[in-house]
């Protein structure tokens, strides 16, 4: 078995990142206009249904009865998906994942298959595995382009391309045939839809991922904005679906939980433009050969963890993302790996599953506990609860607490507020506190009396909230 | 192959889970709303669809009147006779449209199976005046009758109503993105232009 790539190979520990990126104040600047925009559409969104907290307790007791029952759901989804015409495959880790694609792609003689955005694909690195097979993989969603074009990384769960500006969209859009000619969002949009179209009418296969999977009905869920998804799931003859085994629902009646919760967490929108929903092969209908991939990756592993294990709740939405201040200041790709923000802190190092990485044993120290993310969280995961879980699991895992882990968690304070980290900025010493092995009793300015506490620093939680609400965006 | 089914199955057979409780559902499977169509044209017009309306009698009208001057609608085999208004050429999908046909179409005339008054989301499930998933998608003018009957205020009402077997497409305004800046751009890859006639 090799190395599991939810984690990027050869990337910096947070704290390095996160000091290469703070020096980007491009990046700072995109990142905290669109963050600040989405949290306030959010709210709004959330506080439209009076319901709201009893949906979130619905959602997080679903996901809980599908972690308990794994197996059986499991094992129902694959009947039902049989029944109707498709074929199930299991893949224990990326590698076998990637194998059983390319086998599939190949068997259909096709050299490029078009994709849907899909987080499952990108943790298992398919699209590389796919070219290393000869296989060409076309990303559709407009932020995977961005990415994929300007061969960059993702930075966002829901909006991959966060971290780019109309500005630099055009330029990277300039390498299409037929480019841009304004950095007007309508006009990038077009050069797109253009580019794009003769790739999902030429395509033998398409690839997607799956927000949802209902075992009682072989149901497959995609949830989408701009309709690649749609040209993804009807117009090739042969669909293969990568889905994580947490993805799976009990019943039919559980979506009308999932499908209120996810949008107004995600986009801020009471529904996203399109959701497709289809049961194995359709006669006359859309794709003719459809495979169902089912993948573990870490993810038993993670369900063996008793604490950890809520992280599988995880409906992909980015809401903690939004409003994580660490996030906000570090951005995505500072984590890496493609599960950024609070939820990567937790996810990436559990799939990995290996805390003797340095870089994945740096992920559980970006947060300054703050609790923001629970709180928007729409299937309740207690991050802030598994955060320090982990952090204990680092420290049993090295036997001792490393300088690196201390400079984090200090940074991680002072990143949690706007008032101290403009004063570490000033005195110019957040970077020194980020370099690697920084010396934490030498801190030049008044926060240093931290510097002899325990693992997370003391923070006064109840008052830095209300700060932090008064004060952001 | 059999055994990464059986090694994924084993690994958490293997973990000792707590039983789970029956999952609590006291949140609003039924809302109420005093006009659900008027509440119905404001939310789709929020995403910045066009609504009009229609008395039962006056549809083919009121179709005539949107499709005036567009040339080639593509529609389902099954549509009723009298959405088939004249001053149009039709295409229909019997036998079944081409990809390359549905590209030169100027549009598509739908109905659809149930529509979400509180989301502004109209659900297709490829039945009677729908079609294959195809007709609607690849045409960059999509107009889609809905009937009052077929309105209901709330997502669980919804998904109580839809027969799981069929192909579903939930459409909530025209095909749009916030991929740049966070900031929501209508008209990507599915049709640009949805109008909704409702006949209430
Ligand atoms: S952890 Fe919660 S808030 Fe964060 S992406 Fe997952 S579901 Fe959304």
């Amino acid at each position: 078995m090799g190395r599991n790539p939810v984690t990027w190979l050869g990337s910096p520990t947070f704290p390095d990142a996160a000091r290469r990126s703070l020096g980007d104040t491009q990046l700072r600047g995109n990142l905290r206009k669109a963050t600040t925009t989405i949290r306030g559409k959010r709210e709004s969104a959330v506080a439209e249904l009076d319901d709201w907290e009893q949906l979130r307790r619905a959602g997080e007791a679903v996901k809980d009865d599908v972690l308990a029952n794994l197996d059986t759901y499991l094992e129902r989804l694959e009947a039902a998906v049989s029944e109707r015409g498709g074929v199930v495959h299991w893949a224990r880790d990326a590698e076998e994942a990637n194998r059983i694609v390319l086998d599939l792609v190949r068997q259909e003689d096709a050299d490029e298959v078009v994709k849907v955005k899909s987080m499952a694909t990108a943790e298992i690195g398919l699209n590389e595995a796919l070219a290393d097979g000869g296989v060409d993989a076309i990303e559709t969603d407009l932020a995977e382009v961005i990415v994929q074009l300007g061969e960059d990384r993702p930075s966002h769960i829901l909006v991959p391309a966060i971290h780019r500006n109309r500005a630099e969209i055009k330029e990277i859009f300039a390498q299409m045939p037929d480019p841009p000619d304004s950095d007007d969002p309508r006009a990038l949009a077009e050069a797109a839809r253009k580019y794009l179209r003769r790739k999902f009418l030429s395509a033998k296969v398409a690839i997607s991922g799956a927000n949802f999977g209902v075992a009682d009905t072989g149901s497959i869920v995609v949830v989408e904005s701009e309709g690649n998804g749609r040209m993804c799931l009807t117009l090739p003859e042969t669909l293969i679906t990568v889905m994580g085994v947490e993805k799976v629902l009990p019943r039919w009646q559980d979506l009308e939980v999932f499908l209120q919760l996810l949008p107004r967490s995600s986009t801020a929108e009471r529904m996203n433009p399109y959701t497709s929903i289809w049961s194995g092969v359709t006669p006359g209908d859309g794709p003719q050969k459809f495979h169902l991939v089912l993948l573990d990756n870490g993810r038993t592993s993670t369900l063996a963890d008793e604490v950890g294990r809520q992280a599988l709740r995880c409906i992909r939405c980015s809401a903690c993302l939004n409003v994580c201040p660490v996030y906000e200041r570090t951005g995505g790709q500072a984590y890496g790996s493609v599960y950024p923000g609070p939820i990567g802190a937790i996810l990436a190092p559990q799939l990995a599953g290996d805390l003797h990485d340095e870089q994945a044993a740096s992920l559980p120290y970006a947060s300054s506990l703050c609790g923001a993310c629970y709180e928007v969280c729409p299937v309740r995961i207690n991050i802030p609860e598994v955060l320090t879980h982990l952090r204990a699991e680092v420290v049993e895992a090295k036997g001792k607490r490393t300088p690196e882990a201390m400079a984090m968690s200090a940074a991680a304070w002072v990143f949690g507020s706007r008032r101290r980290y403009e004063a570490a900025q000033k005195a110019g010493s957040l970077t020194r506190l980020l370099a690697r092995g920084g010396n934490l009793s030498s801190l030049p300015w008044p926060g240093s009396k931290w510097t002899d506490t325990r693992d997370a620093p003391v923070v006064p939680k109840e008052s830095f909230r209300t700060w932090w609400r008064r004060n952001r965006g | 192959m059999g055994s990464a089914r059986d090694e994924i199955l084993g690994r958490i057979r293997a973990v000792e889970r707590p039983e789970s409780p029956p999952a609590p559902r006291d949140y609003d499977r039924v809302r109420h709303a005093d006009d659900p169509v008027a509440l119905l044209a404001e939310r789709i017009a929020d995403y910045r669809a066009t609504v009009y309306r229609a008395a039962a009698r006056e549809l083919p009208y009121r179709i005539a009147e949107r499709l005036d001057g567009r040339g080639t609608i593509a529609a389902p085999a099954d549509v009723p006779g009298e959405w088939r208004v004249p001053g149009v050429s039709w295409l229909t999908d019997d036998p079944p449209l081409g990809v390359s046909d549905l590209e030169e179409a100027d549009g598509v005339l739908s109905g659809c199976a149930v529509a979400i008054a509180e989301t502004g989301t109209i659900v297709l499930d490829a039945g009677r005046a729908q079609g294959r998933r195809v007709l609607t998608l690849v045409p960059d003018y999509h107009l889609c009758v809905v009937h009052a009957d077929q309105i209901v205020v709330s997502v669980p009402e919804a998904i109580e109503r839809l027969d799981p077997a069929g192909p579903l497409t939930f459409i909530s305004g025209p095909s749009a993105t916030s991929d740049i800046e966070l900031d929501r751009v209508e008209g990507v890859h599915g049709p640009r232009t949805l109008e909704v006639l409702l006949a209430a």
